[in-house]
């Protein structure tokens, strides 16, 4: 299709899947008189007929492109978080891996996968009778990390393009994680906020549910600053209000998409309020000693 | 409403629903509206285009105009707008809203939905027809001046734009009236020529703003807008 065409002037009329690609990727400078112009070049006989086919390729054309961007966005999201762990989890056991066996070779050796850049980096065992096999284990520690950290950005590019608000209110790595861990974005925004709050403690929520425990405060949420910056005994009610904040995002971001900066302000003045209760009470707060760390499962 | 109000559209008309007088379309249910057999009421609330209307604004609608809506998103106002108006083009950027969207268009033949950016109008040029009578802008974007310029070009010379300002989505920190004055500015092009190496055409023409009210009642920090092109 040239720039000068309507969506009509390559395909003909029982070609549905020609004029719906067309209205799907073509493109024009300017609009023209296309009902007429379509019923001049013979597309149509009329423009009631012109219409009805319209109609039939823009709505075959839009349910084609809503099915593509749908089923992928945050199905994708959650097979990337998914790797991101996977690959920085698999990098520091080799990282250990690695520290272990060339301790027996290398007099510099650390741990880390810090260690394996700069073992990886220098040619200080080359040489070395046996060390090849070490090197390249480093090495490929190194591609791992490395792999890791372009996933992140991946999520972290990606996330605010599925869920806004919730990328918005929880990061977008956290937020990846929640839509990983419910499922994707749907079964997210249909979970109730006391579930959001202890996803990720499913160990402990069970022990508690058999009743030798008592319950877990929150799940992975606990990463989330409103959580670990605020003191020991008033994280649950953290907890509580960051899950209330975050199930309302993911179900801003599934059910119609809008952006809410609002939500961001309403959860921030909240913690505010409950990280105010420390200072009322005249305790200059102890958020690292006695760290809460039932429930929390996030490794 | 106020009984001085402009006559409605054609096709739309104030009617007994539910023991209310509800502004009203005939066609199928949307959204869970009131109906009273085929007419159902069109809600002031949930569309900007509805509360321009019961705010008595002159939108110079009269029905069956040919109609480019910006910003459609599940459907809600455009299937009224489908209603009373002749053939319609719904664009709408937003994968999830769009899916509403189609089942809206099932039962609407002259309601066309496209899945573009509104400020990229070159990607539906080639489908949407030349001088539409009316453009109806809800989009919910930064640079809503922009998106109006930008979409000038299907604008016939004696039609009209619709236009609800959100506030919030140019600044949510500013203040919505000195968002409005800005946003009011633009889209009359006072600083034609002022800004370099802007597209031909872009910028030239704007529109002549003819009324605006605020549709708070219905709407927090949204300023409804009608305008006609230069």
């Amino acid at each position: 299709m040239t720039d000068t065409d309507g969506w009509f002037a390559d395909a003909t009329r029982d070609d549905e899947e020609g004029l719906a690609a067309a209205v799907r990727e073509g493109s024009a400078a300017d609009p023209r008189a296309w009902p007429r112009e379509a019923v001049e070049a013979g597309f149509a006989a009329d423009e009631d007929e012109y219409y009805d086919a319209l109609h039939a390729a823009t709505t075959a054309a839009t349910r084609r492109t809503v099915a593509e961007l749908e089923r992928a966005d945050d199905r994708q999201l959650v097979h990337a978080v998914r790797a991101m762990d996977d690959c920085r989890r698999t990098a520091n056991e080799l990282a250990e891996r690695l520290a272990e066996w060339a301790g027996t070779v290398d007099t510099e050796a650390a741990s880390g996968v810090e260690y394996a850049r700069d073992l990886a980096a220098s040619d200080r065992l080359d040489g070395e009778p046996g060390a090849e096999p070490i090197t390249s284990l480093a090495e490929r520690v190194v591609d791992l990390a490395d792999e890791a950290d372009d996933l992140r950005e991946y999520v972290e590019r990606q996330t605010p393009a599925v869920a806004p608000n919730l990328a918005a209110l929880a990061g977008p790595v956290l937020a990846a994680r929640l839509i990983s861990l419910a499922g994707g974005l749907e079964s997210l925004a249909k979970k109730p906020s006391g579930t959001v709050q202890v996803l990720g403690a499913e160990d402990a929520l069970f022990a508690h549910l058999r009743g030798h425990a008592s319950s877990p405060k929150h799940g992975i949420i606990y990463t989330h600053d409103a959580v670990r910056g605020t003191r020991a005994e008033d994280r649950g009610s953290a907890s509580r209000a960051l899950a209330g904040k975050l199930s309302i995002a993911a179900r801003v971001d599934h059910y119609s998409g809008d952006l809410r900066p609002e939500l961001e302000a309403e959860l921030g003045e909240r913690i505010e309020a409950i990280q105010a209760r420390a200072e009322a009470e005249g305790d200059d707060g102890d958020t690292e000693a006695g760290t809460e760390t039932r429930g929390e499962s996030d490794d | 409403m106020t009984d001085d109000n402009p006559e409605p559209p054609a096709g739309v008309e104030y009617r007994d629903i539910a023991g209310e007088r509800r502004l009203a379309t005939r066609g199928e249910s949307v959204y869970g509206e009131p109906t009273d057999g085929e007419w159902r009421a069109w809600n002031p609330d949930r569309s900007k285009l509805g509360a321009m209307l019961e705010s008595g604004m002159d939108t110079g609608l009269e029905g069956g105009e040919t109609v480019l809506y910006l910003g459609a998103a599940s459907g809600t106002t455009v299937s009224h707008v489908a209603d009373f108006a002749g053939p319609t083009y719904a664009v709408e950027f937003a994968p999830r809203p769009t899916r509403d969207l189609l089942s809206v268009v099932d039962s609407r033949p002259r309601l066309f939905p496209l899945l573009k950016d509104a400020r990229k109008p070159e990607t539906y040029a080639h489908v949407v027809e030349a001088d539409v009578d009316v453009i109806v802008q809800d989009v919910a974007t930064r640079g809503q001046a922009r998106v109006a310029l930008e979409n000038r070009r299907f604008l016939a010379a004696g039609g009209r734009l619709l236009l609800a300002i959100k506030a919030r989505s140019e600044d949510v920190t500013r203040d919505p009236d000195a968002v409005f004055e800005d946003v009011l500015a633009e889209l009359e092009v006072e600083r034609e020529g002022e800004r370099e190496g802007e597209r031909e055409g872009e910028r030239e023409g704007g529109y002549e703003v003819l009324e605006t009210a605020r549709l708070d009642e219905y709407h927090v920090d949204h300023l409804g807008v009608v305008a006609r092109p230069r």
